[in-house]
C-alpha cells in the first residue's frame, strides 16, 4: 500500500534546505565505499548523479541503452539553463526564480523542491564553468544572459544554440573522471528491464546487453532512475527516438507511484508534420518568437501563398488575443491557439495543420543581417529539412510533444514511493507542475543530479536497514524470467503488423484524445481504444530476429508494450482531472473568453497513481499541495 | 514541392564475428521530403513484412547532435561533404534511378556489431583518458571569478561542438582519431580552467589513442572535410603544439 508522505522540512522556505542537509544523516567517508547505487541513464540528471556520488565515495553502477553517455536527449536542448545569478542586475533573485517556476508550472508543483531548485540554479553555473563548458560571453570576458520563455528578466545562460550538447558533454566528463577513477562502471548498450525489489526495498536492475542478448543481475543498496520523459507514447514527439518509459513503468509495476501522468509539454515551434513516412518532428527553438509573427489566414480554406495575402487579410491571433504579451505567450497558450485555428480551417501548408512564423517585419525593422546573426542556424536547420527560405518565405510551425512534467512520484528526498528507489530529472515528477517553463529542464536534471540527490540519498543509506542480497535471489529470478517471458512472447506472436505501425496508432489515439485539449468524451473513448489495441499488438505484431542478437525491432516492441499500457494510465489521470491546468487543457473547464481555468477547490493536489495489476484499477493518492509563499492566481497573460 | 523517387540500395549485412556481404534491396517511392534515415525506416517496414530481418543502423536524436548516426553512402561519410549528418540529410539531393551503396564506418579501431552499427567505445576511451577538468561538484569558485576573452570562449566553443560520431576517423586513409582528440584538447587548453592539467591531458589522450589501434596522422585533412559540425584542422595543429610541449616536460 502506497503512502505519500513528501517529507517536507518545516521553517521558512528559504531555510528548509539547508536545515535538511543538517538534519539527514551522514555516511562516514570510510563507510562510503561500502554502499553501491545503480543509476539507470546517463543524460544530464543521470551521468551528473553517478559522477558525482562516485565523488562522495559510492560505489557506482550506471546503465545506458546508447553506446555512450555522451548521446542521451539532453544534448538536444538548444535553449540554455536557467539561474537567479542576477548578472544583468534586472531585479531577479533566488525568490523571483522560485516564483516564476511555481507560478509558470500553474501552481501544481511542491513549492519547498522549486525553492530548492532554484536555489541550486547558481551552483550549476559555478560548476559548469569550472568543468570548461564554453558559455556565451560578453566584450569584458564575462559571461552573457538572455531573455527566455517570456520570463521578465535575463536568467538564461547559454553556449550557442548547443547549450545541452555543452552541459552534457560536461557531465559526461565528470562521469568519465570518475570511471578513470574506477569509482564508476559504465555499462554502456545495456537496457534496464526491470527494478528487483526485495523484502520492499529496490535492491537491483535487470539489465539486457543489446549486442548479446544476455540478461545480467546488478544488485545495490539503492537504485536511481534517471530515464527521461514518455513523450514518444504520441510516437511523434521532438524525443530521441529511443527515448521511453519502460525502466520507469516497470518500476511502478514493482510499487513506485506514477504521478500526474497527463501532464504533458506541447511546445508551439516545431517543423510540421509532412508526410506519413515521418519519424519524429523537429523543434526550432523558442527564441524565434521573440522577432517573428505568428499568422494565419483570416478567411478559411484560404490557400494562397503566404505572400498573396495582404495584410488586412491577416490574422495575427496571439498579438489580437493577448496584446500585453502577443507572440511571447507562454508555451501552452501559444500552442492551443494555433490548435484553435488549424481546427477552425484556417491552418496553412499543405495539411493545413501549421501556422505561419513570419520575420519579414523583423528584417524589414533589423536588417537581415541582424536576424541572421540571431536565428542563422535555425534558418539554416528549418531550410534543411524544408528546403524552404524563411528569409523570404514564412516558416511554417505546428506544435508538437516536447516534454513531460509527470512521472515517479518523489518525495523532498527525490525517494519513490518504493524505499531506495529514487528518481531524477525529468523521470520525476516534481519541479515543474503542468507546465515547464523554458530553460527549466536542463535546470532541474542538473540540480538532482550534482546538488540534490547526493546530498539526501545519504539519509537513507544510513539510516535504512540494508541486508545483504546476492543476485541468486528468487526475487532475481523471478524478475529475470519474467523479462525472458516477455521477449519470447513478442518474438512467437509473428503476427502481420510492424511494431512502428502499432507506435503509430497508439500516437494518433494519443494525439487525438489526450493531445493539446482533452474532453471527457475522446478521453473515453480512448480508454476503450488502447485496451484493444494493445489485445491486437500481442495477437498480431511482427518481430523478427532473435533474442539472443542485437535485434533493434525486439528492443522497440519491448518499449511500444510498455507503452500500450502507460497510454491508458495517462488517458485516465487526464480524465480524472476535470479541471485544466498548464499543459493539460480540458475543454470543460475553461473561462467564457476560452482561457484555461483552474479548479483550486478540487485538484490542487499531485495525482499518484498506484498499480493494482494489469486487470485492475490503479488507485489515485492524492497529495495535497500547499502554498506559503506564494498566492494562488489565475494565470493572465492578457 | 516533394517528390517521389525509386532508389536502389547496397546494404551491407554482417553479423558480429562474421564476414559481410552486400544485399541489394529497392527502396520505392521515397518521397524527397524524407529524411535519409526515414528511407531506411520505409525500407526496414517492407522487410519486415516480407520476413527479413531489417537493416540495423544506429540513430537516435534524429536532430544532428547526438552523434549516433553515420554511415558510409556512395563511399562517404554522412553521404555527404555539406556540413551533415546522416540524419539531417534529406532526399531530395538523390536522383530517381541511382544506386547507392551503404556500408558501416570502416576503421580498424571500429568493429562492425551488426550491419551497419560499429562499436566506437574507443572514443570514449580517449575521453576517459583526459578529456575532461578534473573539477569535484562543490569545488568550483563563483563563475565571474575568471573573465576570459570572448575569442577564445568563441574558439572553445568551436571545438567542442564536435558529436563524436566517428566520422574523421572514417574518412581518414589511416584511421586515426586526430581531430577528434584534437578538439577535446584544444578546447580545454584555449581556457584557463583547462590548464592545470593541459601536460597529463594531452599525454595521456594521445597514448590512449594510439594503443586503441587509431592510425597516425598523415595530414591528409580528410576529417575535416567530412566533419559534420565543421571541426577546423587547426585544432590538430593546437594539438601537436601542445603534445611537444608537454613531452619535452619533465616528469
Amino acid at each position: 500500500m502506497v503512502e505519500l508522505n513528501a517529507k517536507i522540512p518545516e521553517g521558512p522556505m528559504a531555510d528548509k534546505w539547508t536545515k535538511h542537509k543538517f538534519n539527514a544523516k551522514l555516511v562516514n567517508p570510510a563507510n562510503k565505499r561500502k554502499h553501491s547505487v545503480i543509476v539507470v541513464g546517463s543524460g544530464l540528471a543521470g551521468a551528473s548523479a553517478a559522477a558525482t556520488m562516485s565523488e562522495l565515495g559510492y560505489v557506482v553502477d550506471c546503465f545506458t541503452y546508447s553506446d555512450s553517455p555522451r548521446r542521451a536527449h539532453s544534448i538536444a536542448a538548444q535553449g540554455g539553463i536557467n539561474a537567479a545569478k542576477n548578472y544583468p542586475n534586472d531585479g531577479d533573485s533566488i525568490h523571483r526564480l522560485f516564483y516564476d517556476t511555481v507560478k509558470g508550472g500553474d501552481f501544481r508543483s511542491r513549492e519547498a523542491n522549486v525553492h530548492r531548485l532554484a536555489e541550486c540554479s547558481n551552483l550549476i553555473i559555478d560548476h559548469c564553468v569550472a568543468q570548461g563548458i564554453p558559455f556565451a560571453r560578453e566584450y569584458g570576458g564575462y559571461l552573457d544572459n538572455r531573455s527566455f520563455g517570456g520570463a521578465q528578466v535575463s536568467r538564461t545562460f547559454y553556449a550557442r544554440g548547443q547549450t545541452g550538447q555543452q552541459l552534457l558533454i560536461g557531465a559526461y566528463g565528470a562521469l568519465s573522471k570518475e570511471i578513470k577513477k574506477g569509482g564508476v562502471k559504465m555499462h554502456t548498450r545495456c537496457e534496464v528491464i526491470d527494478v528487483v525489489v526485495i523484502d520492499g526495498q529496490a535492491r537491483g536492475i535487470i539489465s539486457r546487453n543489446l549486442v548479446t542478448g544476455e540478461m545480467t543481475r546488478h544488485v545495490a543498496d539503492a537504485v536511481v532512475m534517471a530515464t527521461g520523459g514518455y513523450g514518444n507514447v504520441f510516437f511523434l514527439s521532438t524525443n530521441a527516438m529511443n527515448c521511453n518509459a519502460t525502466a520507469a513503468w516497470r518500476a511502478y509495476k514493482k510499487g513506485a507511484a506514477f504521478a500526474n501522468p497527463c501532464y504533458t509539454q506541447i511546445h508551439p515551434t516545431c517543423i510540421p508534420v509532412h508526410g506519413d513516412y515521418q519519424s519524429k518532428l523537429t523543434l526550432m527553438s523558442e527564441s524565434l518568437r521573440n522577432d517573428g509573427r505568428i499568422w494565419v489566414p483570416k478567411e478559411k480554406g484560404d490557400k494562397r501563398p503566404a505572400k498573396q495575402i495582404p495584410e488586412d487579410e491577416r490574422d495575427y491571433y496571439l498579438e489580437r488575443k493577448y496584446p500585453s504579451f502577443g507572440n511571447l505567450v507562454p508555451r501552452d497558450l501559444a500552442s492551443r491557439n494555433a490548435k484553435l485555428v488549424c481546427d477552425d480551417g484556417r491552418g496553412v501548408g499543405p495539411t493545413g495543420d501549421a501556422v505561419y512564423l513570419d520575420f519579414a517585419d523583423a528584417i524589414e525593422r533589423l536588417g537581415k543581417d541582424n536576424i541572421e546573426a540571431k536565428y542563422g542556424n535555425l534558418f539554416e536547420m528549418y531550410n534543411r529539412i524544408t528546403d524552404e527560405d524563411p528569409y523570404t518565405t514564412p516558416m511554417m510551425i505546428y506544435p508538437a510533444v516536447h516534454y513531460t512534467m509527470g512521472g515517479l512520484w518523489v518525495d523532498y528526498n527525490l525517494m519513490t514511493s518504493l524505499p531506495g528507489l529514487y528518481a531524477i530529472g525529468e523521470c520525476n515528477f516534481s519541479d515543474h507542475g503542468a507546465n515547464r517553463l523554458g530553460a527549466s529542464a536542463l535546470m532541474q536534471g542538473l540540480a538532482d543530479g550534482y546538488f540534490v540527490l547526493p546530498n539526501t540519498i545519504n539519509d537513507y543509506l544510513a539510516s535504512a536497514k540494508i541486508e545483504k542480497v546476492s543476485i541468486t535471489h528468487e526475487a532475481f529470478d523471478e524478475a529475470e524470467r519474467q523479462a525472458k517471458d516477455k521477449l519470447d512472447k513478442l518474438l512467437a506472436v509473428k503476427g502481420t503488423r510492424t511494431v512502428d505501425d502499432f507506435h503509430k496508432e497508439l500516437g494518433l489515439i494519443m494525439w487525438e484524445n489526450c493531445g493539446m485539449a482533452r474532453n471527457a468524451e475522446g478521453l473515453t473513448k480512448a480508454l476503450r481504444k488502447i485496451p484493444k489495441l494493445r489485445e491486437e499488438f500481442w495477437k498480431n505484431v511482427n518481430v523478427p530476429g532473435s533474442a539472443d542478437d542485437l535485434n533493434q525491432a525486439l528492443e522497440k516492441a519491448n518499449r511500444v508494450a510498455d507503452f500500450m499500457e502507460f497510454a491508458e494510465l495517462m488517458v485516465k489521470d487526464a480524465l480524472n482531472r476535470s479541471e485544466s491546468c498548464g499543459g493539460h487543457f480540458r475543454e470543460e473547464s475553461q473561462t467564457d473568453e476560452g482561457e484555461a481555468m483552474r479548479d483550486d477547490e478540487k485538484f490542487c493536489y499531485v495525482g499518484a497513481w498506484e498499480f493494482k495489476g494489469l486487470d485492475n484499477e490503479p488507485v489515485l493518492h492524492k497529495e495535497m499541495l500547499e502554498f506559503e509563499e506564494v498566492k494562488l492566481t489565475q494565470r493572465s497573460y492578457k | 514541392m516533394s517528390n517521389k523517387i525509386n532508389l536502389t540500395l547496397k546494404v551491407w549485412r554482417q553479423n558480429r564475428g562474421e564476414k559481410g556481404r552486400f544485399e541489394t534491396y529497392a527502396a520505392n517511392n521515397i518521397d524527397t521530403d524524407a529524411s535519409f534515415l526515414e528511407m531506411l525506416d520505409v525500407v526496414n517496414e517492407e522487410l519486415t513484412l516480407k520476413g527479413v530481418e531489417p537493416i540495423a543502423f544506429e540513430h537516435d536524436c534524429r536532430e544532428g547532435i547526438c552523434g549516433c548516426c553515420g554511415t558510409l553512402v556512395a563511399g562517404k561519410t554522412h553521404g555527404s561533404h555539406d556540413r551533415t549528418t546522416l540524419c539531417q540529410l534529406h532526399m531530395r539531393k538523390f536522383k530517381d534511378g541511382e544506386t547507392l551503396a551503404i556500408e558501416p564506418f570502416r576503421a580498424d579501431a571500429f568493429e562492425v556489431l551488426k550491419d551497419l552499427i560499429v562499436d566506437r567505445s574507443g572514443l570514449d576511451a580517449i575521453i576517459t583518458a583526459g578529456g575532461y577538468i578534473s573539477v569535484k561538484t562543490g569545488n568550483a569558485p563563483e563563475a565571474s571569478t575568471t573573465p576570459i576573452k570572448k575569442a577564445d570562449a568563441e574558439a572553445a566553443m568551436d571545438a567542442a561542438e564536435c558529436i563524436g560520431c566517428g566520422a574523421c576517423v572514417a574518412a581518414c586513409p589511416n584511421g586515426s582519431a586526430m581531430l577528434f582528440t584534437a578538439a577535446k584538447v584544444s578546447q580545454f587548453a584555449l581556457l584557463p580552467q583547462g590548464h592545470p592539467e593541459r601536460t597529463e591531458r594531452v599525454k595521456n589522450m594521445v597514448a590512449t589513442m594510439d594503443a586503441l589501434g587509431f592510425g597516425n596522422c598523415s595530414n591528409e585533412y580528410e576529417c575535416a572535410v567530412a566533419c559534420p559540425k565543421g571541426i577546423d584542422v587547426k585544432n590538430i595543429a593546437q594539438l601537436n603544439r601542445e603534445f611537444i610541449k608537454a613531452s619535452l616536460k619533465k616528469g
